[in-house]
């Protein structure tokens, strides 16, 4: 019995159900969130640390046996992914302390916040594919509601994008786990890959296993079903923007990781061939894209998406480094990106636009703050010696090990625009002169941005942190890919030993 | 007041006054009965809710609220809260999250009566269910409502 497996979920689901019996006490809620955020932060730790020592731990829920109940299990990719849920969750909630408007506290953006972060950690530590479904489900109500919490017109529009092509993805999942169901009759994960490994019709796997990559494609924002995500990022509170920014996306992501190692292993050829296209044409599409737009948060939007391609490309390749390198590449994105929306949030505050045609000189005016968006815009482009630049060189390294050419030089030039994009966006927010006639707007100047400024500072140092220190943390997404091409490391786990 | 939803029937106004004990009683008979048997927390919760939905058509909107006593909003939020504590006693004797745990009583009259956790859980999703429930209907019923007035004052 491992207490701490189960606690990511169980204490974001308890903060949740106390801040709605708060719903009339705005400070309480504000003390219980923070409360609640760093105590899911500390277990995660805790839940990493454990993983670290003792390797893959299982939680039976309700003492029901695997493979007949569902099983709670932690390998080190998912307790990773807890704890960068646990870092963003809090550095949003502590961001939102002061960002966020009255009006959207009242109409319940606490309660929404734990019960979103409760079906991120859910899905990250299931060990039954319904029960993934399941938590995707409370994930999406939850941003549903968060993403139009405030009812402007720009926020419906890009909601009903949302909604539907997720709609059409959870559809797409759910029959594709009743076919995997019907084939092996079971629902755990490990025990469906065990089943598989007997399976005597390999081509109808393989359907179910486009299947699965098309509906956690969807959701995680890659080629050809992206464009729900940047109709719809831009548009709620940024302290929202930031956490889907971090970990929406990433789910999915941690899903395609997940089936494509543990489960839909039979023919790797063909499923992580495509993979490898659908990786690079995400990328381009991605910066692309971006190279467009003039909005700040639509910008950053579409780099999430560019940057999806990179985690996929690590798992498409299916190299023992290439998975270091999506590993590495997922715990450097959220950090970087999630940080990236909280400073466009900073400078709203300060300036009250997005627009990049709008703004301007604040690189004079708040210095500290343009040392701050640096921190996170090259670390994001690939600079040394910056956490973005290792998560670049160990991919590219496996590309050319892999001789993948192609997807090496698409991966370059993609480092290459994204560079142009950060700068673009550090010549039209920090470096020009801001034109004259918006000079003088101000939506709320700078009272109350201390707080602001400390997360943003926060996170930064974790950059830096992961840059600089970057040897342990290679070492522990070097123990995850481990973990995840050896899956019968898992499947011994949650089973039991066998003869 | 608020007549679109009071359908001018004495029958039904009549019928729902002794319908909404009668209604609320047998919820908690379902409640009870579940986990061997069917019924348990969500139909309960269901019944429930459909009893005061049912004195909302028949007297209106507000007696309705002063019959729930309770805001359906914090009928989730304890609901889910009681939902989510009853999965915690299992850690303290050594076990996983939401095993069940009994407590076998001797009463004087009933005899042995066995309570425990499920028991707990289904009390969590009866509270949540009435809440969502309600909270649903008498929103929508509400909104029709001030709809309703202001064409009227228009």
């Amino acid at each position: 019995m491992r207490l701490e497996v189960a606690l990511p979920v169980i204490i974001p689901l308890f903060f949740g159900a106390l801040t709605l019996t708060l719903w009339r006490w705005r400070m309480a809620q504000r003390v219980a969130t923070a409360t609640g955020t760093g105590l899911m932060l500390l277990s995660a730790l805790w839940l990493l640390a454990a993983t670290w020592q003792d390797g893959i731990l299982v939680m039976h829920m309700g003492d029901w046996q695997a493979p007949f109940g569902i099983v709670m299990v932690s390998d080190l990719l998912s307790a990773i992914m807890v704890v960068l849920a646990g870092i963003s969750g809090f550095a949003t909630a502590v961001y939102s302390l002061t960002s966020m408007s009255k009006r959207h506290e009242a109409f319940g953006y606490y309660p929404l916040l734990h019960l979103l972060l409760a079906g991120v950690n859910g899905a990250f530590l299931t060990g039954d594919i319904f029960n993934l479904y399941v938590w995707f489900e409370v994930m999406l109500v939850a941003s549903f509601a968060l993403l139009i919490l405030g009812g402007e017109r720009a926020q419906m529009e890009g909601a009903i994008k949302y909604v539907t092509l997720n709609l059409v993805s959870s559809a797409m999942l759910l029959s594709a786990i009743g076919l995997l169901y019907g084939l092996t009759g079971t629902l755990n994960m490990a025990d469906i890959a065990e089943k598989l490994t007997y399976a005597e019709d390999p081509g109808i796997i393989t359907v179910i296993a486009m299947l699965f990559l098309v509906s956690f494609g969807i959701k995680a924002g890659a080629f050809p079903f992206f464009f729900w995500l940047p109709a719809s990022y831009h548009t709620p509170q940024v302290a929202v923007s930031a956490l889907f920014a971090a970990l929406l996306t990433k789910v999915g992501v941690y899903a395609l990781f997940r089936v494509f190692t543990l489960i839909f292993t039979q023919d790797v050829a063909y499923t992580h061939g495509i993979l490898l296209w659908v990786a690079g044409a995400t990328m381009l599409t991605g910066v692309l894209g971006a190279a467009a737009q003039y909005e700040f948060r639509r910008i950053l939007s579409f780099h999430i998406i560019s940057q999806i391609g990179y985690m996929i490309m690590g798992l498409a390749l299916f190299t023992p480094l290439a998975l270091v390198g999506g590993v590495f590449y997922i715990m450097h994105h959220i950090i970087v990106k999630a940080n990236l929306f909280l400073v466009s949030g900073l400078v709203y505050r300060l300036k009250g636009t997005y627009e990049l045609k709008e703004l301007g000189g604040m690189y004079r005016s708040h210095p500290m703050l343009a040392l701050l968006f640096l921190v996170p815009a090259l670390s994001l482009a690939g600079m040394p010696p910056l956490s973005g630049f290792f998560a670049k060189f160990i991919l590219i390294r496996a590309g050319v090990e892999a001789e993948a050419w192609w997807i090496v030089g698409v991966a370059l030039v993609v480092g290459l625009l994204t560079l142009y994009s950060m700068m673009k966006i550090w010549a039209e927010v920090f470096w020009k002169a801001q034109p004259e006639e918006h000079a003088n707007r101000s939506a709320h100047g700078s009272a109350g941005s201390g707080v602001l400024y400390l997360t943003i500072g926060g996170m930064a140092a974790l950059t830096v942190f992961i840059g600089l220190g970057a040897e342990p943390i290679y070492r522990m997404a070097d123990a995850a890919a481990h973990q995840l091409l050896n899956p019968s490391l898992y499947i011994d786990a949650v089973l039991g030993e066998r003869q | 007041m608020n007549s679109q939803f009071a359908l001018q029937s004495l029958i039904l106004r009549t019928a729902a006054h002794f319908l909404l004990p009668l209604l609320l009683i047998f919820s908690v008979f379902l409640l009870l009965r579940g986990h061997n048997e069917p019924g348990g927390g969500f139909i309960a919760g269901l019944v429930a809710a459909s009893a005061v939905a049912l004195y909302m058509f028949a007297v209106d909107v507000r007696s309705a609220k002063r019959v729930l006593r309770f805001e359906p909003r914090d009928l989730m939020g304890w609901g889910l809260l009681v939902g989510v504590i009853s999965g915690v006693p299992a850690v303290f004797v050594g076990q996983p999250f939401f095993t069940s745990q009994w407590l076998e009583l001797k009463l004087p009259l009933l005899g042995e009566l066995k309570v425990g956790t499920p028991l707990l859980f289904d009390v969590g999703v009866y509270l949540v269910v009435i809440g969502a429930v309600l909270l649903i209907l008498l929103s929508l019923a509400e909104a029709e409502g001030k709809t309703d007035h202001h064409h009227g004052g228009g």
